[in-house]
């Protein structure tokens, strides 16, 4: 077998390539995967409630979205998100990234507001600690407050069916 | 005309970068601002990849900046920075990833890579050297002979053929 070594080689690379050129380099795997989720304290939208930190969601499996208006991958998952919370009943915490509070509340008013809970983050302060490098980001947050899972881009219904859902069944909730 | 205004944008383009530049390094003594030039020197912005927060004016990487100058004024030490950002953003925020199970293929790949062409070549050369010498026949003079007369035989005979329609 003269050409034994070079067709391992061939077959080797294109294992490689095959792996390698389908993953997309923008989606850097986060470090948080596992690990608690960062604390924040900040004021609802517009001022109410007063503060909300990550302890207020403390029991339950939460999906915590980063958007925000000027976003436009957020417009794209956004109908999904409104599905999911009105006909799953699944609970999403909505951080307001580096957005003013009156181009939230007008973009949440003409789009429909599938957030439990809307959370100011103005200086994208407890972004930076969540790891947040662009909007938007998901991330599901067991009854622990531990990261379970983080969707970096636009939700999907794959990513929902494949790996969020399951998150959520495995935690007693629909 | 079209030489004053391209001076002149070049000029503003300058000056601008010059302010920029200036306002970054605002609040930081000299030796401050030489750590604080080579950290955020070491740091990948994770929106445009492939350039630094240093070089990068994604607002992502305006707020990393901010975050490395405000610890740094702060006192807390190279080491300690760099965690506060692997523990946000994973290694990946690294221009030099440490050494580790994840990363030893990438530090370790390009040797590996020059040793097996290493092994390779000198496999290479081997093979061609000793096996050419053993596996050479003697060459036999009749069969030589032979191929030459039937050679011969052969081009005169599509010789004749080929020249007879021209003539």
């Amino acid at each position: 077998m003269k050409y034994l070594v070079p067709i391992v080689v061939l077959l080797g690379l294109i294992a490689l390539f095959a792996v390698g050129l389908t993953r997309d380099p923008r989606e850097v795997p986060s470090p948080l995967v596992g690990k608690p989720a960062p604390a924040f304290a900040l004021p609802g939208l517009g001022g109410t409630p007063a503060q909300l930190t990550p302890a207020d969601w403390r029991g339950r499996t939460v999906l915590v979205n980063y958007f925000a208006s000027w976003c436009a991958g957020c417009r794209v998952e956004h109908p999904l998100l409104m599905q999911l919370a009105r006909e799953q009943g699944v609970e999403i915490v909505g951080l307001a990234y580096k957005d003013t509070d009156a181009d939230t509340q007008a973009w949440l008013d003409r789009h429909g507001n599938p957030y439990r809970s809307v959370i100011a983050d103005t200086a994208g302060s407890a972004g930076l600690d969540w790891g947040v490098y662009g909007v938007p980001e998901t991330f599901v947050v067991g009854p622990d407050g531990t990261i379970l899972y983080k969707q970096i881009g636009p939700m999907t219904p794959e990513a929902w069916e494949t790996k969020i859902r399951p998150l959520l069944a495995g935690t007693g909730k629909s | 005309m079209r030489l004053v205004l391209s001076r002149l944008f070049a000029g503003l383009a300058l000056a601008l970068a010059a302010a920029l530049a200036h306002a970054d390094v605002e609040g930081l003594n000299p030796a401050q601002e030489v750590r604080y030039q080579a950290l955020i020197a070491e740091l990948r912005c994770l929106v445009c990849q492939n350039q630094t927060i240093a070089e990068s004016s994604a607002p992502l990487a305006v707020d990393l900046r901010n975050q490395v100058k405000t610890q740094i004024v702060a006192g807390r030490s190279q080491a300690e920075i760099i965690d506060y950002l692997t523990q946000r953003y994973g290694d990946f925020v690294l221009y030099r990833p440490p050494f580790k199970a994840s990363t030893a293929l990438l530090w370790l790949g390009p040797f590996l890579l020059l040793l097996g062409g290493l092994v390779w070549a000198l496999r290479y050369v081997r093979g061609t050297r000793q096996p050419a010498a053993t596996t050479e026949k003697p060459v036999d003079p009749e069969a030589v002979q032979r191929l030459l007369a039937e050679t011969q035989a052969a081009l005169a005979a599509q010789d004749a053929p080929a020249r007879n329609p021209k003539e």
